[in-house]
């Protein structure tokens, strides 16, 4: 079971809470573990990447085990940490604006 | 008794404040999507309980939200607003080709008739429309495709699709404005737009007959007399009684033609407001005076509305999409600012009370008359 952690203005639109346990089948990538997140709640279609594209929205940021992976390819396989439930894989607002 | 709903959409979420027909004491519903900003919220005229709004972030998109209990509860429905076929570049503010690109639902119009049919004027401008209650929305492509499309720039605030007006005796004919590239009209549902710009001025475009260009900032149609439109332009009031074919200048004794808001009384189809405000560097009233302008002869001769507003340090705006008429007896007119504030008159503009003074930046106020 993957973790993931989202940003709070998600949460509201997602009808969930912070943390969400997610199964998701190998390999686990960001592009999978985003698959199984949209599949599962589709009001977040849109919010963390393109549709189309499924490019990740300019100011969205994903971490996890205290790395950026930002712009890691989607198709790199997540660390053995998040794959085994051990640390979430954070979807963060990044911090901007002022 | 009757009342009246007003949709308010801020920087930081979306409010909802009624009161019964009198118009006098307020309640206060909010904020529904706190942080977000909410640039429009409006109601079916079909089914007042049908309300849509549309919420955005610089960080996670855009989002559209339908309500079916007058907004006490709300549902995201879809958000994919894809560009028909090669989305093609439009002017950037230097001039240079830019790709068109999605960035937010300005205004969303429902259809006078259907709750599930609604409009959504985006940025880079567009126009899409869904039939389903928001959940799928498609392009009428045929706007964006119009072949001045390539040489439209945007304003200030983006290039926004923010104006839409669909004629309530010809269901085929619809007016849009984009800033800036003006005015146009289709008279076939949407299939193909012309632009309807002539007799417009502004000094940035040296050429008079220039199709398009122009920065309009909002047009208003009476409903009983929908070839009669009212617009606000960047500088200027203006007016047709042609649908669009041809403009003149209705500015009169305005003390200053700039501004974003205008709208048309209930019943008295001549009678205009606006809210002059100081240039286009100084987006606020002039001297400080909030002052909305009232003309009681389709333009021209305009009389200054003050009681009950701010007449000294007063320096908010007053944005495009924010103010609106209700349609009770005694027409009321309501706006909101900048500063938060939004001002009611239930007696067609002589005298203002403040409904709620402390929000965050008003983007749109809509009314809804209820039964």
């Amino acid at each position: 079971m993957i973790r993931v952690v989202l940003p709070r203005p998600l949460c509201a639109v997602a009808g969930a809470e912070r943390e969400l346990v997610l199964e998701v089948a190998e390999p686990v990538t960001q592009r999978t573990v985003l698959d199984a997140l949209e599949a599962r709640y589709p009001t977040l279609r849109g919010t963390i990447r393109d549709h189309v594209t499924k490019e990740r929205r300019p100011f969205v940021r994903f971490f996890a085990c205290a790395r950026d992976l930002s712009h890691e390819p989607p198709d790199t396989p997540l660390p053995e940490q998040v794959v085994h439930g051990d640390e979430p894989f954070l979807v963060v607002g990044a911090t901007a604006g002022g | 008794m009757s009342g009246v709903r007003l949709l308010v959409g801020t920087r930081k979420g979306a409010f909802v404040l009624t009161a019964d027909g009198r118009r006098t004491k307020w309640s206060v519903d909010g904020p529904h999507f706190p942080g977000w900003e909410i640039y429009h919220v409006k109601g079916s005229p079909a089914d007042p309980d049908r309300l849509y709004a549309s919420q955005s972030s610089g960080w996670f998109g855009q989002l559209i939200q339908r309500s079916d209990d007058g907004g006490k509860s709300w549902e995201a429905v879809g958000n994919e607003f894809t560009y028909e076929g090669e989305a093609g570049t439009h002017q950037w503010y230097d001039g240079t080709p830019h790709p068109w690109e999605f960035k937010r639902v300005w205004h969303l119009e429902p259809s006078p008739g259907d709750p599930d049919t609604v409009w959504a004027g985006v940025e880079d401008a567009a126009l899409f429309r869904s039939t389903d209650g928001g959940t799928t929305w498609q392009e009428l492509s045929g706007l964006r495709g119009h072949g001045s499309g390539p040489s439209w720039a945007p304003g200030a605030g983006g290039m926004c699709l923010h104006t839409i007006l669909p004629d309530p005796v010809d269901s085929a004919r619809m007016f849009i404005a984009i800033s800036a590239a003006g005015a146009f009209r289709t008279d076939d549902g949407g299939e193909t737009w012309k632009p309807i710009n002539r007799g417009l001025r502004s000094e940035h475009i040296p050429d008079p007959e220039a199709e398009v260009g122009h920065c309009v900032h909002r047009l208003a149609m009476h409903p009983s007399r929908p070839e009669v439109l009212f617009m606000q332009k960047h500088w200027d009031v203006m007016r047709t009684d042609d649908a669009g074919d041809n403009w003149r200048e209705v500015s009169g004794n305005l003390p200053t033609d700039f501004g974003f808001a205008i709208d048309v009384h209930a019943h008295e189809p001549d009678t205009v407001y606006v809210v002059p405000i100081k240039s286009d560097a100084e987006h606020f009233p002039l001297d400080g005076k909030l002052r909305v302008y009232r003309s009681r002869t389709g333009g021209e001769e305009w009389e200054p509305l003050t009681k009950g507003l701010p007449q000294s340090d007063c320096y908010v705006n007053v944005l495009r999409d924010a103010m609106s008429v209700d349609t009770l007896d005694a027409c009321g007119i309501y706006f909101g600012t900048t500063g938060g504030q939004v001002y009611a008159s239930a007696d067609a503009g002589d005298s203002w009370t403040t409904v709620v003074r402390d929000l965050p930046a008003v983007l749109s106020v809509e009314a809804q008359t209820l039964p």
